[in-house]
């Protein structure tokens, strides 16, 4: 049912769901305030994908179809670690640095090289294990996965097999609201540690391609293509889910919160873009209240959450409309490629039976051995996470949106966990965060930790608002001055006098004379043009330079207008 | 061709982690000249050579020049190397050394010493071709840890040795580029994969060797050549700048004219490196201090000394020849006061079959860097995998391409099972029936192999007699253990016999009673002369 409204939206997301779209600019969604930075489904939204009328109209014939399908989704993510070096040498690795300018003999294969394994790697794995509630493995090994590639050096891949570092566990999720909410456990059956490979690029296709015509002079395959060996040899971890997943939200949730996991672990930048974070995915569709799994298809090249949840959409209908049509001998076993210009799976290639990956221990490698203490060091160092931050949230009165919204982005989190602690009121605190200040990123376009206004001086500032110390007025406007340049609450109120006038005298005075240097006013309001309240009120404001305090403003006024003749 | 990567600065980003500890190893300054000189020159050319340079008896440069004058004359009769040094460029080094004795300057302990390298032993701006078409003309940016240590010794290379294609092989025919002789007999093979290594320290073109041992390629080439080889347990030295060919049985090993030179050589490389997960951090022992001459030893200085015949070793399907000079070698440990006894390692005979499939299956990992994309010799393709088939159809000699087949076919699904985790199986009790054996006896004797060198081209065509032939050494390997092989005797054949080896296996790490007792057993062992008639022919065997 989440999956048919779910799809509507997808074609009418404006429409049918004004509230849910101004969420999602805001970031709800996907983990991020930092919109210049992370991709996220709203964005992509703000383009609506071209959809002609005929074919909406075959898309809800599609609908009604898929509804008597149920659709099993797992999904393969690799998080690419930020450790300072790479799993198995001293090299550094960048994202964007020139080709081949992070390669050393080991992680370019030469000769005689051998890797060390960066100790880095098994920390941040059983920091990930434990986030994810895994049984860990105390003791695991590397093993050889092998098949000819021009980006992978050695011929093959340090990986684990038999015997990852973790196993089981779970990730706990919330959908957002406006697909309907809801809590969702999602099975992770394995993480295992590995190497990355190089990249393989293709002249006219890549970015380099300048370089390969000027690097290459005869004719043959790498007068084509050439091989950047940067990115050979640092750190991943896979994460393979259970199958389930039954539609496209609740796998780009799921792969969401993997990325806030990381995040808050500060295992990895997380970054889908910058292929920090990938995910490939695996879709089959039954027969509602069949039992067996149907043929899957994997998907690749989803560079986004959103495209993940498109993707997987789209692979459903596509797979449940053969179904309904008496094809689904056309649905193979075969890797298929995500089009984001036309919306829709291409095949890339169809799987000639398994690969036979020869797998065999990494003889290079000792074998990885924890100790209990160890994992328990680690397990008492592990930050709060963010299903244990949303649900703190939540106790804390807060709804599920505004929970949302504070735990996805951990920096975010940080700060409204630090306002509260610097004593500000919680409702007030999000309120402001949520309000104002995220306001001021997006259109500055930046992120939290930018931002000049420390969350001791916001929690000052709402606390000098609570007291009426200053109007809320004024508190707008020296927030933009505290989030642009800084300084204190207390340091800005002094400098601009801005201490509310709440003395009814001085009050009374100022209403005087507006009173008396409107008469013409005066008389209109005596005669029953009431609504010239707020005229006074405004003209006393500005006297005042928007420092009196309104309730004591309107109170001696009305009494002041009404009363004396 | 055609190099796709142009890896730039590398070489000054490279050595990160630690390799420049420096580790401790006597230093002695040439203001304080060596006074001992209980030892005679066949004892140890090292320590002979740095007497000789510390007293002034004789420069780096006269020596050098000797050794290079032999070489020049010997080399074209037996062929020991794929790359020769530039004489000057050496004879620059040893003049670096003179200088420095001139000037009272502390000289390290292998100043002088001209050692030659195995070519799957990564040496910097060298040729490192580990004997394959498919490295032809490469260079290494980077020395392997062994050889940094040694230079840093003063130790200096005169070149690079040949090997079967990246060790596979026991006759060193499956060279890409050459065959070596014995110098023993040049119709006869100097064994393998190490054969040059071991050829070039028989004739005296250099004072030691590196050279590597996956199933008995040190140990094989140094009792078909008349020398000392010595295979240090695994994970004992380094394997940084080896080419892998089985990384679980591969490890570096030492060739010397006396069992001083291999323990001093050994010892110089020996020790943890931090560029290799699989070196041992254990302390090395300094065995270098415990040689004492002939004359100085007690009447039974092995008194008591439990040394365990492997029965397996001398059954039949070993030369007679061979049979009966270790039955003279074990009768002359006990006249040095061992207790003899035989022992039975009835899993021997499984060595061979196990550790064919595990050196195969690790070999065909290992070579799948070599496809031609990166480095080496790249076929010209306009397909990728043309590319590859290619460039390995002719980068690779029939061997290696045997060997890559099997260890594919053992690592298949369906067949690891039966073939590669059985092999690990037969390792495990392979190594449990050693450590049993060893824990009644201090060390195992055997025969180094079960014949003396035989005829080049005599079992090229009959890999599974070659194989065969590695069935005294390949247990050790998949145990893991150190070994010392050291002449012992001769067998007819030749002008003047050829040399036979004695093999004597000790407990992991415990490479200082191995050296202990070979150089007993060298220097009390009489009437033989070790010297191939080649040498004696053409010049002095001595420096």
């Amino acid at each position: 049912m989440a999956s048919t409204l779910f799809r509507t939206i997808q074609i009418h997301p404006f429409l049918l769901y004004p509230t849910a779209l101004f969420s999602r600019r805001n970031g709800v969604l996907y983990c991020t305030m930092k919109s210049s930075q992370t991709q996220t489904a709203t964005q992509e939204k703000q383009q609506p994908p071209k959809v002609k009328v005929p074919q909406h109209a075959l898309k809800k014939t599609v609908d009604k179809i898929t509804r008597d399908y149920e659709a099993i989704i797992g999904i393969e993510t690799h998080v690419q670690l930020s450790t300072l070096t790479k799993a198995f040498c001293s090299c550094p690795y960048n994202y964007g640095s020139q080709p081949n300018t992070n390669i050393c003999p080991i992680c370019m294969g030469l000769p005689g090289a051998l890797p060390v394994l960066n100790s880095k790697v098994i920390e941040f794995a059983v920091k990930l294990g434990l986030a994810l509630n895994c049984k860990l493995s105390l003791n695991s090994k590397f093993d050889r996965k092998q098949y000819f590639y021009p980006d992978l050096p050695k011929g093959y891949q340090i990986s684990q097999f038999d015997i990852p570092i973790a196993t089981g566990g779970y990730v706990d999720l919330d959908l957002p609201l406006e697909f309907g909410g809801g809590h969702r456990k999602f099975g992770t059956t394995r993480v295992h540690m590995e190497e990355d490979a190089g990249k393989l690029l293709h002249s006219g296709n890549g970015d380099y391609s300048q370089e390969i015509t000027s690097l290459t002079s005869i004719y043959s395959y790498f007068s084509k293509h050439t091989v950047d060996l940067n990115r050979a040899g640092v750190p991943l971890l896979e994460i393979v889910s259970e199958p389930d997943m039954r539609t496209g939200i609740e796998a780009a949730e799921y792969a969401a919160e993997l990325q806030r996991v990381v995040r808050y672990l500060g295992i990895s930048n997380g970054n889908m873009q910058e292929g920090s974070l990938r995910c490939d995915v695996n879709v089959s569709i039954r027969p509602v209240g069949q039992s067996e799994f149907g043929t899957k298809v994997e998907i690749k090249n989803l560079n986004s959450f959103s495209s993940i949840n498109r993707a997987i959409d789209f692979e459903i209908s596509r797979q449940a409309l053969l179904h309904s049509q008496g094809q689904s001998d056309q649905i193979v076993q075969e890797t298929r490629l995500w089009e984001e210009g036309a919306q829709k799976t291409v095949t890339m290639r169809k799987k000639e039976g398994l690969s036979d990956y020869r797998y065999f221990p990494e003889p290079d490698l000792p074998e990885v051995i924890l100790t209990q203490e160890y994992v328990d060091s680690i397990s008492n160092s592990l930050p709060e996470l963010p299903e244990a931050k949303r649900r703190r949230y939540e106790k804390m009165g807060l709804s599920m949106q505004d929970v949302l919204f504070l735990a996805n982005d951990m920096n975010v989190a940080e700060y409204f966990d630090e306002t509260l602690s610097s004593g500000a009121d919680i409702k007030l605190a999000a309120n402001w965060i949520m309000g104002d200040i995220a306001a001021y990123m997006k259109n500055e376009k930046l992120s939290i930790n930018d931002i000049k206004l420390t969350p001791q001086e916001l929690a000052e500032l709402i606390a000098s608002i609570k007291s009426g110390t200053i109007s809320g007025k004024i508190g707008k406007e020296i927030l933009s001055e505290l989030l642009a340049k800084g300084g204190t609450v207390k340091g800005l109120i002094e400098e601009k006098d801005l201490i509310q006038i709440a003395d009814p005298v001085e009050i009374g005075k100022m209403i005087d004379k507006v009173i008396s240097e409107n008469p013409k006013q005066l008389e209109q309001y005596r005669s029953g043009k009431t609504k010239l309240q707020g005229f006074f009120a405004g003209q006393v404001m500005k006297l005042s330079k928007g420092k009196a305090n309104p309730g004591l403003l309107n109170k001696i006024l009305l009494e002041k207008l009404n009363g004396q003749s | 061709m055609l190099s796709t990567i142009q890896p730039p600065r590398y070489l000054s980003r490279f050595p990160l982690r630690g390799r420049t500890k420096s580790r401790p190893f006597h230093i002695l300054s040439s203001a304080q000249p060596v006074t001992k000189t209980s030892f005679a020159a066949d004892q140890s050319q090292i320590l002979s050579i740095r007497y000789s340079l510390l007293n002034r008896h004789l420069s780096a440069v006269e020596l050098t020049h000797s050794y290079l004058n032999r070489l020049k004359q010997t080399e074209p009769h037996i062929s020991c190397f794929l790359h020769i040094s530039d004489p000057d460029k050496v004879l620059k080094q040893a003049q670096d050394i003179d200088d420095k004795i001139k000037r009272n300057e502390e000289v390290g302990p292998l100043a002088g010493v001209l050692v030659a390298i195995k070519d799957n032993i990564c040496t910097a701006d060298m040729p490192s071709t580990g004997g394959s078409y498919i490295l032809e003309g490469y260079r290494p940016p980077f020395d392997a840890t062994a050889v940094k240590r040694l230079k840093d010794l003063g130790a200096i290379v005169v070149g690079k040795t040949n090997l079967d294609e990246f060790g596979m092989g026991s006759t060193t025919e499956a060279s890409a580029f050459k065959v070596t002789a014995n110098p023993w007999d040049l119709s006869r093979v100097p064994g393998g994969s190490s054969g040059g290594s071991a050829a070039s320290v028989s004739a005296r073109q250099c004072v030691v060797s590196l050279g590597s041992d996956t199933g008995g390629s040190v140990r094989q080439p140094a009792s078909f050549c008349g020398v000392v080889g010595l295979k240090p347990t695994y994970g004992r030295v380094s394997r940084f700048g080896l080419m892998a060919y089985a990384s679980s049985l591969d490890v570096i090993g030492c060739f010397g004219s006396s069992v001083a030179d291999t323990g001093i050589l050994l010892h110089a490389i020996s020790g943890h490196d931090s560029l290799d997960a699989t070196s041992s951090k254990r302390e090395v022992p300094d065995f270098t201090s415990q040689f004492t001459s002939a004359s100085s030893l007690k009447s039974r200085p092995l008194e008591g000394l439990r040394v365990g015949l492997i029965r397996e070793t001398v059954d039949a399907g070993v030369d007679s020849g061979v049979k009966s000079a270790i039955q003279g070698a074990a009768a002359h440990l006990e006249q040095l006061g061992c207790v003899l006894k035989e022992v039975s390692l009835p899993s021997f005979s499984l060595g061979l079959p196990a550790y064919y499939i595990l050196a195969s299956s690790e070999s065909s990992s290992n070579l799948s860097r070599y496809d031609g994309v990166r480095y080496g010799n790249q076929a010209s393709s306009d397909e990728l995998n043309a590319l590859y088939e290619e460039s390995r159809a002719k980068g690779f000699g029939s061997e290696v391409k045997m060997r890559i087949l099997m260890g594919t076919y053992a690592l298949s699904a369906g067949y690891y099972d039966a073939y590669y985790k059985r092999a690990q199986q037969v390792r495990t009790i392979i190594r449990k029936s050693f450590k049993a054996a060893l824990d009644e006896n201090d060390i195992l004797i055997s025969p180094a192999a079960p014949s003396a060198a035989y005829k080049i081209g005599e079992k090229k065509n009959d890999p599974l007699a070659m194989y065969a032939g590695d069935i005294m050494t390949v247990n050790v390997n998949l145990a893991g253990l150190p070994a010392l092989v050291l002449p012992c005797g001769f067998v007819e054949g030749g002008a003047v016999g050829l040399p036979v080896g004695l093999q004597i296996i000790g407990a992991a790490f415990d490479e200082e009673k191995l050296v202990k007792v070979g150089h007993i057993f060298e220097q009390t062992l009489e009437g033989y002369n070790f010297v191939p008639p080649l040498i004696t022919d053409v010049g002095g065997a001595s420096a």
